[in-house]
């Protein structure tokens, strides 16, 4: 068991600097307006930096610069983007503690979460798409004798991205490497709840990367997000985060006619079939550790397996296990290595998810277990902790519908296998789920019945860089986390080419 | 005086009872916004991180269609001023699963809100919901008195 210290204490692994402009073309540049705004650790819900409250006119500093940058860019081999994007993963790699530290101190989430996936996936992601950037080859077609038909693959130029605050930096991860591998210019918009994080790792990546390449300008969605997605100087737009954001988004980039990708949440059913409780070995136990991932990150991730369904054999016996081992769970200060469940990321955050316990009873739903937030006294009373908590009930009702982005999970029972895929699929979104049973056959057809781009099988909440992920339904539109996404920032040049001598013969 | 709650005129043909108010902190931070950006309205979101929380918009900002449905309209013009209307719109899809609920705009302390144009305040909109009256939420479930397991088969 380790500690980490506070930041602000002199054995911090980081320091936060007291103040954070925007990074434009390779340097802090001070917002045009002069504003910041306090960013607030939700592990003591104290503000520990102040970070610029950006507006159009910084934005319009921050597209010139990566107009500015983006011929050069565009122009570099694979092999030197690639190099690049190693290089990063190497920084992020060596400075794994003083990443994880700033994101556990930005986000609350748990510091044995982000010295163990955020940041080694991050690392990870940029050498994943220095690798598929390197393999990916153009296309060419002869057409016939004489014909021949190219197609390469060019870079599509300044790119806007708007990062969501629930894995800070791993989230401006997945867009940016796709996006810098395929050879963009980048301006992006961090989440105003989560701001800081993304600029020390910039500050650490120096001039690994030429200035210019990556613009990062903060602010709030309506003064920052709103003026970079509606630019008719950008030439696609991506977005994480919810679906009237996510539809004004798309709406924007019709008037422009440019493309947009958006990922926009989900309500992930994790079925348990019957035979996962045929014996009380290693994979039962494997079963019941899924379950309970419903409280990974503090629930709050598009794919979090918020809706139990189990089936009705072993429904009580399954679950009073499950609760047994929810209960298990500590909750307590994000940066002791030993806890499993850290803050909520804001205030509204917290308030948001008692509300949905207030619903959830008075729809007469059945509290399990937890229901209310929790306090660790000490330094961490002000900080937003809630209770997991597990409800009874059924899928019609609002805590079974609607994505709570907390840890507050959904119990419901189903009969047969039909049963089992009509209530899964029985939702607006299609983002993830999980299917577990001993016997492959269901398991496959239950994957592939169930609506939703990522299914997870005998497991949940594995994030590899090669894995595709994405939506369906009304959980967005394109795929992240694969070497697809190079497709949604590339523009496809093609070349027809005829090397014979001879006149068409029509004039 | 204190500022009263506002509840929503019926909008939805047919229907009867209002959907939705403003809490009296809602209404103070709308009439705010309100000189600040001129005519406002709502589209409450679902999904991902600031979701499932109504998104406050300039007025036309979002485009409505079919796809969506208009719960109600709430005047935030104090008695004898000009009109102020405000909509409160959610997807259809959306409705099929929240139309058993009476919804209240209230405001908390927050950051960080998609678009919606409360957040340089520094606070956040919010939900709270109770059953309507008359809704008969989970229409015909074989044995509502026994809820789960059982109750998961109530049909679709």
């Amino acid at each position: 068991m380790t500690v980490y210290a506070t930041p602000g204490s002199p054995d911090s692994k980081v320091t936060f600097k007291p103040r954070y402009e925007n990074w434009i073309g390779g340097e802090w540049v001070a917002p045009v307006k002069g504003q910041y705004f306090e960013d607030i650790s939700p592990v003591n819900g104290k503000p520990f930096t102040e970070v610029a409250r950006g507006t159009a006119e910084d934005i319009d500093l921050a597209l010139d610069a990566a107009h500015k940058a983006a011929p050069a860019w565009g122009k570099t081999s694979a092999t030197e983007r690639a190099a690049v994007l190693n290089k990063i993963a190497d920084i992020i790699d060596a400075n794994l503690e003083l990443l994880a530290v700033a994101e556990t101190w930005d986000n609350g989430k748990a510091i044995r979460e982000t010295l163990n996936a955020d940041i080694p996936l991050a690392a990870d992601h940029f050498r994943y798409f220095a690798s598929a950037i390197r393999a990916q080859d153009g296309d060419h077609a002869q057409l016939d004798g004489d014909t021949v038909s190219y197609q390469f693959h060019e870079p599509l130029g300044v790119v806007g991205q708007i990062i969501p605050w629930n894995f800070p930096i791993l989230m401006a991860v997945w867009k940016l490497a796709p996006a810098l591998a395929a050879g963009n210019t980048v301006v992006l918009k961090p989440a105003e709840q989560t701001p800081a994080s993304i600029l020390v790792l910039i500050e650490l990546l120096g001039n690994v990367l030429p200035p210019g390449v990556v613009n990062i300008v903060n602010g709030f969605g309506l003064e920052a997000g709103k003026p970079l997605a509606s630019s008719n100087r950008i030439r696609k737009i991506a977005f994480t985060g919810e679906t009237s954001t996510g539809r004004l988004i798309l709406q924007y980039a019709s008037a422009n006619i440019i493309p947009s990708t958006v990922e926009l949440g989900g309500k992930s059913p994790n079925i348990f079939f019957s035979d996962v409780a045929q014996e009380k070995d290693a994979f039962y136990d494997k079963a019941q550790e899924g379950f309970v991932l419903f409280a990974f990150n503090q629930g709050e991730v598009c794919t979090a397996p918020s809706r139990a369904l189990l089936q009705k054999p072993i429904y009580d016996s399954f679950l009073s296990d499950a609760i047994a081992r929810t209960k298990l769970a500590i909750q307590g200060n994000p940066l002791d290595t030993s806890t499993q469940v850290g803050a909520q990321a804001s205030n509204d955050q917290l308030e948001k998810i008692l509300s949905y316990i207030d619903i959830g009873k008075k729809e007469g739903a059945k509290l399990a277990l937890g229901g209310e937030r929790a306090d660790l006294g000490g330094d961490l009373t002000g900080g937003y902790y809630v209770q997991p908590t597990i409800f009874e009930g059924h899928n019609k009702m609002r805590l079974f519908q609607e994505e709570i982005f907390g840890p507050v999970l959904a119990v419901t029972s189903f009969t047969d296998y039909d049963d089992a895929i009509s209530i899964a699929n029985d939702t607006l979104y299609g983002l993830g789920a999980g299917v577990w049973s001993r016997n492959g056959n269901v398991a496959y057809r239950a994957g592939r019945d169930i609506q939703a781009g990522r299914v997870w099988v005998n497991n949940y909440h594995a994030y590899p860089a090669g894995a595709a992920f994405g939506g369906y339904k009304s959980s967005g539109i394109g795929r992240e986390n694969n070497k697809l996404a190079l497709g949604h920032y590339q523009q496809t040049k093609n070349l027809l080419v005829s090397y014979s001598e001879n006149a068409l013969g029509f004039f | 005086m204190s500022t009263p709650t506002i509840t929503a005129s019926v909008t939805i043909p047919g229907e009867s009872l209002p959907r939705v108010e403003l809490a009296p902190v809602a209404v103070d931070l709308l009439r705010s916004l309100w000189q600040e950006h001129g005519p406002l309205m709502f589209h409450q979101s679902g999904g991902c991180c600031d979701g499932s929380s109504p998104m406050l918009f300039m007025a036309g900002e979002f485009i409505t269609s079919e796809q969506d449905v208009r719960l109600g309209q709430f005047d935030l013009a104090a008695a004898g001023q000009p009109e102020q209307p405000l909509d409160f719109w959610m997807s259809t899809e959306q409705f099929a699963y929240w139309s058993h609920t009476f919804l209240t705009v209230d405001v908390v302390p927050g950051r960080g809100s998609g678009f919606s144009a409360e957040a340089p305040r520094g606070v956040r909109f919010l939900i709270r919901s109770r059953l309507m009256e008359t809704a008969e939420p989970f229409a015909a479930p074989a044995e509502p008195a026994e809820l789960p397991p059982e109750a998961a088969t109530v049909p679709a």
